[in-house]
């Protein structure tokens, strides 16, 4: 279907309808085109004009060049100015970035008067632009006043979010925060040559009087020291201005109240900044993580912001055992158990045993009965003064503590992976890799000249590979060659598992080794041989893996990564499961007369203490012996690159340990975080020392969120059924710890429940929860029901909004073709247009020229 | 600035002058755009580049970065110019040009061969690191 475009004709003096481009609105863009067309269209008339008659078949083809068919003519462009993406009502941000550059421009324009040169002897009316004569200020004040009136609509949470987005300078900003004010307020405000300086000002004439609403009253106070303070240099020409607009009276009436309440708002304001600088520099390790991050890039950074991160888990364990169950049963000490106490050797703090045996450490300490007990006395004669008024029940306390640490780190886990999730995953993302590397991957925080030329050898090698890799899909990929892989990759596999089962089975060979031969009181050495052994193939496997993985050859080197990161976690999972297995299964029946979670405890301090030693050792080697001979005897330059996800798995794993062992050795968290600070230290320093950043590309957001989620998942998962298990299921020992005379440890809930029973009707509500929605199965049911609900409906909505997004994107480049095609046909129009007009004023000219032609 | 001395070297100095977007950053900050930054320039620049600045801030002003003739879209000169700095010229031109291209064609989204603030912001989302790259420690 055809249609004719009945485009009225627009002469270059007129228009009918009014265009932007007459209130100077029109893009930037099109304004330098509208004006180089408008020259060239009149260049072109003239050359016509003043060309010989002759030559009109020459004039006519002129204007209709092939040089020209692509550039769209004067008109064309007027109507593409007025489009509405181009104009300024487009959007919110339009307007904002628009208004800046206007801003910027005024500035840019009004130069500020040199108030050195002037002296103060020159009358203010010398220093002083009179806004009123500018017809440019005008506009702008309207459009600020908009803006004003815009922010104070919001709350002040809104007005906060939104002008941290607004591309506006920092004083603007600061005055914008402070406005309060009603609308009457704003308009006697003047706005000087210093901008918005006077906008949070003071309130002069007859508002001063009482006419400014004080609803916020906090707020209002706070203007004037905000303005003040941040244009000090800009105060004087304010303070004239403020005289010379109106209100000399009232400033005069009180000026050493004025000067008094500048003073305290002054001394206020250093004391906040003080403050301020002050916790800044508490914040632990600011300053090397800055070093570090300069100098190797966001991705070594990643591995010890983790370490922080886990500082902070450890300290949210610590603190309620330390409150609840440690610090009180060290201030009631159990009666002094038979046998002397053995002496101090230094193997102790090794093994865990032998002095610390029957310290706060562990398990066996505490004792099963209520602390504080009110004196029951003998005769029914009254008890002494000092008596005791508040009992402590050990064991329920106890198990309450770790129940609920658990459960607050469980929450406080699951609340950060879900944040990390939503910062570093978004629906719809297809790939743009190469549009990402181009623009989001030059890290500014690197500032060594050396680091950030290996980030400059980076991205070129990412970008070369990455067009290899498309030149190379451009070419057929051969069945042989994709055979060849999958069956590389399928080999190595299949050692490293293998790998893996024979550690698996080495370890517990050992174990039940060791079961059979116990060990006596004075060979307590020996007892290290286990967890030695463990920490041995933890070191020594994922060197192997390494080796394997050089057989193999992934398409894309992340991939490369996580798969060593998942084989790692598999065999230190795997490790750790035989070795539960071997406490809760076999030591509890071989030590079914002795402590035998004195003796778990005991073996996980052993594991942590020789897993930081260990650690220790493979910095030593790994890292200053690898450099020192790669810089002498093989003479490279290179120094080894720091492995993060190697580090950090040693990190989940040690944290792993420690929540199997919080139940059995209460203090292991404070082990925990005294290890966790030596280690950052040796860590930072042979970074320094020995290690180069590496030279794969890391997603370093990424990475974090799979840390995050591994140390979620299968390492507090684990850690969490462990310790049901243990709770639930197992018998505790009979000659130590709270639990003593119980069948499990659960129990004392349940006794404490029962205790609460008979006490009287007043909590009857507790034992009713207990029996009803705690051992019943079916309120169980309901919730795992709900929350399966609830993920499904998550998963159908991000579903939906995926479609959504697809949709959208398509609709974006539909617009994109029509657009195209309207500007074409616009184009062709006026083109037929003009070419019309040339040849009527021609034909005209030429009748003028010979009238009696005809 | 990073050292807790109070005077620095010229090497020194040099070291922390190796971003290659340093000249286009100051001129977008400054107030007149020849690169002579006052005071509020540079609170304004340290605001925009620490942690707490929102994303669409950062992605307004990473666009006025590599907008190298500031015409308000990047085209397919910007583009030339971003990755030759990115690479400190190693890349042969016929590379470059095919990066342009590839960058065009993920990007573009309205096909008018260059990209506006709203695709730049499109490819930003695409890219979590964006906010922990484009930072300045302080």
């Amino acid at each position: 279907m055809a249609f004719v475009l009945n485009v009225p004709e627009i002469s270059e003096d007129h228009d009918r309808e009014p265009s932007p481009y007459d209130e100077n609105e029109v893009h930037d863009s099109f304004h330098q085109l509208i004006q180089e067309q408008s020259q060239w269209a009149e260049l072109q008339l003239r050359e016509l004009g003043a060309g010989a008659p002759g030559t009109s078949d020459r004039g006519r083809q002129a204007p209709l060049g092939p040089e020209d068919a692509a550039a769209p003519s004067t008109a064309t462009l007027r109507i593409l100015a007025s489009m509405p993406s181009r104009t300024i009502g487009r959007s919110r941000g339009a307007i904002i970035s628009q208004y800046y550059n206007r801003t910027v421009q005024l500035r840019r324009r009004v130069t500020r008067p040199q108030l050195g040169g002037a002296g103060r002897s020159a009358r203010p009316s010398l220093r002083l632009y009179d806004l009123e004569l500018d017809p440019a200020a005008l506009e702008e004040e309207e459009k600020r006043s908009l803006l004003v009136k815009e922010l104070q609509g919001l709350t002040v949470a809104q007005r906060d979010h939104m002008l941290r987005r607004m591309p506006l300078g920092l004083a603007e900003k600061r005055c914008l925060r402070s406005v309060p004010l009603g609308p009457r307020c704003l308009h006697t405000h003047s706005l000087g040559p210093a901008g918005w300086g006077q906008l949070g000002g003071r309130c002069e004439g007859p508002l001063a009087a009482g006419g400014c609403p004080e609803g916020d009253g906090g707020d209002w106070v706070h203007p004037p020291s905000n303005c003040d303070v941040v244009s000090a240099p800009r105060e004087e020409s304010r303070t004239l201005t403020g005289k010379h607009r109106g209100g000399r009276g009232q400033r005069g009436l009180f000026p050493c109240c004025g000067q008094l309440r500048d003073t305290c708002v002054l001394v206020l304001h250093s004391l906040g900044l003080g403050l301020l600088a002050g916790l800044h520099r508490l914040m632990p390790w600011h300053y090397a993580l800055k070093r570090i991050g300069g100098q190797f890039g966001s991705s070594v950074l990643s591995y010890f912001l983790f370490l922080k991160t886990l500082l902070a888990f450890n300290a949210l364990l610590l603190l309620p055992v330390l409150a609840f169950v440690v610090g009180v049963q060290a201030a009631f000490p159990p009666p002094a158990s038979l046998g002397s106490v053995p002496a101090f050797t230094g193997l102790e703090l090794l093994t865990g045993g032998g002095r610390f045996t029957h310290s706060v450490l562990y398990y066996g300490y505490y004792s099963n009965s209520t602390l504080n007990q009110p004196c029951a006395p003998p005769d029914g004669g009254q008890c002494g003064p000092e008596s005791p008024s508040l009992p402590y029940n050990m064991p329920l306390a106890y198990l309450l503590t770790v129940g609920v640490a658990f459960f607050v780190t469980c929450v406080t886990l699951v609340y950060s992976m879900s944040r990390s999730f939503g910062e570093s995953y978004r629906v719809g993302s297809a790939s743009g890799v190469h549009a990402v590397t181009v623009f989001c991957t030059w890290d500014h925080k690197v500032t060594q000249k050396r680091a950030s030329r290996l980030q400059h050898d980076h991205i070129r090698t990412h970008l070369k590979e990455l067009l290899a890799e498309w030149q190379l899909r451009q070419g057929p990929r051969s069945a042989c060659g994709r055979l060849r892989q999958v069956a590389a990759l399928g080999l190595v596999w299949l050692l490293c598992l293998a790998t893996t089962l024979g550690c698996t089975v080495a370890v517990y060979a050992f174990s039940e080794l060791m079961i059979k031969s116990p060990v006596s009181a004075d060979q307590e050495g020996a007892l290290l041989a286990l967890p030695a052994v463990v920490c041995l193939l933890n070191l020594g496997a994922p060197y192997l893996y390494r080796c394997l993985a050089t057989l193999e050859h992934h398409d894309s080197p992340v991939l490369e990564v996580y798969v060593a990161v998942c084989r790692n976690l598999i065999l230190k999972m795997v490790i750790l499961g035989v070795l539960c297995y071997h406490w809760l299964g076999r030591r509890v029946g071989a030590l079914r007369d002795q402590c035998w979670e004195n003796f778990v405890g005991q073996e996980l301090y052993r594991l942590t203490v020789l897993d930081f030693i260990f650690v220790l050792l493979d910095t030593l080697f790994g890292e200053l012996v690898w450099r020192l001979i790669s810089e002498r005897k093989l003479k490279r330059r290179e120094k080894p690159e720091f492995d993060i996800a190697g580090n950090v798995l040693e990190l989940i794993y040690g944290q792993t340990l420690t929540w199997l062992g919080v139940l059995f050795a209460p203090l292991l968290p404070a082990i925990q975080i005294i290890k966790l600070l030596l280690v950052f230290y040796v860590k930072k320093a042979s970074l320094m020392a020995n290690c180069q950043a590496p030279r794969r590309p890391w997603l370093a957001s990424h990475m974090s969120t799979v840390f995050i989620s591994l140390l979620c998942f299968p390492s507090f998962l684990g850690a969490a059924v462990f310790l049901c298990y243990a709770v639930w299921q197992v018998k505790p020992s009979s000659t130590c710890g709270p639990f003593r005379t119980l069948d499990t440890m659960y129990e004392a809930g349940k006794v404490w429940v029962r205790r609460l029973e008979k006490a009287g009707p007043s909590v009857s509500w507790l034992p009713w929860v207990h029996r009803y929605l705690v051992e019943n199965t079916f309120p169980v049911y309901l919730v795992s029901a709900l929350l399966l609900a609830v993920i499904y409906l998550n998963i159908q909505v991000v579903k939906g909004q995926r479609k959504v997004i697809c949709l959208l994107r398509e609709q974006i480049s539909n617009e994109g073709e029509d657009k195209v095609f309207l500007i074409n046909k616009l184009h062709s129009v006026y083109e037929r247009k003009e070419r019309s007009r040339v040849g009527r004023t021609q034909e005209a000219e030429r009748l003028g020229d010979h009238p009696g032609a005809c | 600035m990073g050292n807790k001395q109070t005077v620095f070297t010229h090497e020194q100095l040099e070291e922390y002058q190796d971003n290659p977007f340093r000249q286009r950053i100051a001129r977008v900050f400054s107030d007149d755009g020849d690169g002579h930054m006052t005071l509020d320039n540079f609170l304004d620049m340290f605001s925009v580049m620490s942690e707490m600045a929102p994303r669409d801030l950062k992605a307004y002003y990473a666009f006025k970065i590599y907008d190298f003739n500031d015409d308000g879209y990047i085209c397919v000169w910007d583009l030339g110019q971003t990755v030759t700095k990115l690479t400190r010229g190693e890349l042969s031109a016929e590379e470059v040009s095919l990066v342009c291209e590839k960058v065009l064609d993920e990007a573009d989204g309205d096909h008018d061969g260059r990209l506006s603030l709203e695709d730049f912001q499109n490819v930003i989302l695409r890219a979590p690191d964006f906010l922990s790259t484009f930072h300045i420690r302080i």
